[in-house]
């Protein structure tokens, strides 16, 4: 029987990060990881390491998500000197573009809520059609204006994803691959685990296996709706830099690549494309910056996010027994750095962070 | 070197330009195949480290074949076929799309 200190089911942006953070702390860790047949949404990211628009109304989730972009810029550091990989993080700040009146007053009320409630903490500008054009050229003659928060930043998704495995490994993290969970009971202060890979047990287990948590966590008394929502992104050839900061629905990757997304739809565990929405994408990113048509597209894809009915992520503690925990979010990215951080220092300790007491699933419970 | 095996598949002969120099091959074949069997293995330089690359799956993935044909930059050459006339160029770093 194969044992750990913790388990982590799951090894894409969540997963990787808290099994990082984990053993980062001096736990034997396994991380068990289903392979490629997963609906991976950690290879399917934009790659924003976004503020603005997060916890427009709730504000525990705002201060989380605001932390988190805070301690990027080190966890980022500490990533490059251990792995060698460069992140390509920068936070220059970011720009939501407004494509009408309405939706620029629209996006005036949420800033200003977001500001109201985080006591100083959320700087923002909203900025009319003429302040933008002095910092964005080419501008589309439908751009009214947009919002612009300091506190945004971008990176490389999958070079994030890719250090965190590495870095894992380098402390000394155990991976199990083309291990898929099939069974987890609790008995006498240990959870034993069915999988595809053998039987496993561990005083410890953490869930944060994005589309798979839900029945998982089921198995240990959780009830957490978490179902699939579909992200489509187009990418284009390599351009010259044109783009230094990120927009919500368009960036300029480290290597000069231009990122356009993203939509969202409910059409259960169907990852692929079509061209309506794609074609919505392309025409959005256009309008905001017309040049973009002579841009060649070199790839398009969809990708599934676990998403709660709230959109909001679930951290919770699961009825059965006393050392599980479920992770379950949409911005992998962001909060990378504080799952890799706070969240898994407070795991380590046998409990979840306090800041997140409102993000249970209990929330989504009628009774 | 790069042999052609595959005579019978191949249509007339076509005269292309790679760099200004005139390349005689037949059509119906890739412009990253035929730059290959003209000896050309080095057809862009890298944007990310300007290293010089050529083409290397020749099945549409990787993306290192890119060339400049007839002035649209960034062209698969594997998944273009030669024509008479043509203009193909190195790929020298990223495309020029901004305002």
């Amino acid at each position: 029987m194969q044992t750990a200190d913790a388990i982590i089911i799951g090894g894409g942006m969540v997963g990787a990060a808290i099994a990082y953070g984990l053993r980062s702390r001096g736990l034997d860790t396994l991380m068990l990881d289903e392979g490629d047949v997963a609906f991976r949404a950690a290879r399917g990211n934009f790659g924003l390491v976004w503020v603005q628009s997060k916890g427009i109304d709730c504000p525990e989730y705002a201060a989380w998500t605001r932390r988190s972009a805070d301690l990027w810029p080190d966890f980022a550091a500490e990533m490059a000197d251990l792995t060698g990989i460069d992140l390509q993080h920068e936070r220059p700040g970011g720009l939501h573009v407004c494509l009408s009146e309405d939706e620029f007053e629209t996006r005036r009320g949420q800033m200003m809520r977001l500001h109201n409630h985080a006591a100083g903490a959320f700087p923002f500008e909203m900025l009319d059609r003429q302040a933008l054009a002095s910092r964005l050229k080419g501008l589309g003659p439908d751009v009214v204006g947009g919002s612009f928060s300091p506190l945004d930043g971008h990176a490389n998704p999958l070079h994030l994803w890719r250090a965190l495995h590495t870095g894992y490994q380098a402390r000394g993290g155990r991976t199990r691959t083309e291990a898929r969970v099939t069974d987890i009971t609790w008995r006498h202060g240990t959870y034993r685990l069915a999988t595809t890979a053998g039987p496993i047990e561990a005083p410890k287990v953490v869930i944060a296996a994005g589309l798979g948590t839900k029945p998982l966590a089921a198995m240990l008394g959780l009830a957490a709706p978490i179902n699939p929502l579909r992200g489509q992104i187009l990418v284009t050839e390599r351009a010259e830099p044109f783009l230094d900061l990120p927009l919500t629905w368009v960036r300029q990757t480290g290597e000069g690549s231009i990122m356009m997304g993203d939509s969202h739809e409910d059409v259960g565990f169907d990852d692929g494309t079509r061209w309506d929405v794609l074609a919505g994408i392309a025409d959005r990113a256009r309008r905001i910056f017309p040049f973009l048509e002579g841009a060649r597209i070199v790839r398009a894809w969809g990708a599934l996010r676990p998403y709660s009915p709230d959109g909001l992520p679930v951290y919770d503690r699961p009825p059965e027994g006393d050392g599980a925990f479920v992770a379950s979010v949409h911005s992998g990215v962001t909060l990378a750095a504080i799952h890799a951080g706070p969240l898994a220092a407070a795991i380590a300790d046998g409990q979840l962070p306090d800041d997140v007491s409102v993000l249970k699933a209990a929330r989504f419970h009628v009774h | 070197m790069f042999i052609d095996i595959d005579d019978a598949a191949k249509g007339p002969d076509v005269t292309f330009h790679f760099e200004g120099r005139p390349i005689t091959t037949r059509a119906g074949i890739s412009v990253a195949a035929a730059l290959l069997a003209a000896g050309e293995t080095a057809t862009r330089d890298t944007p990310v480290s300007g290293q010089a690359r050529g083409a290397y799956c020749l099945m549409g993935a990787c993306f290192e074949c890119l060339v400049e044909i007839d002035g649209v930059p960034n062209q698969q050459g594997c998944m273009v076929n030669v024509r008479d006339g043509m203009v193909v160029r190195r790929q020298r770093g990223a495309a020029v799309v901004g305002p």
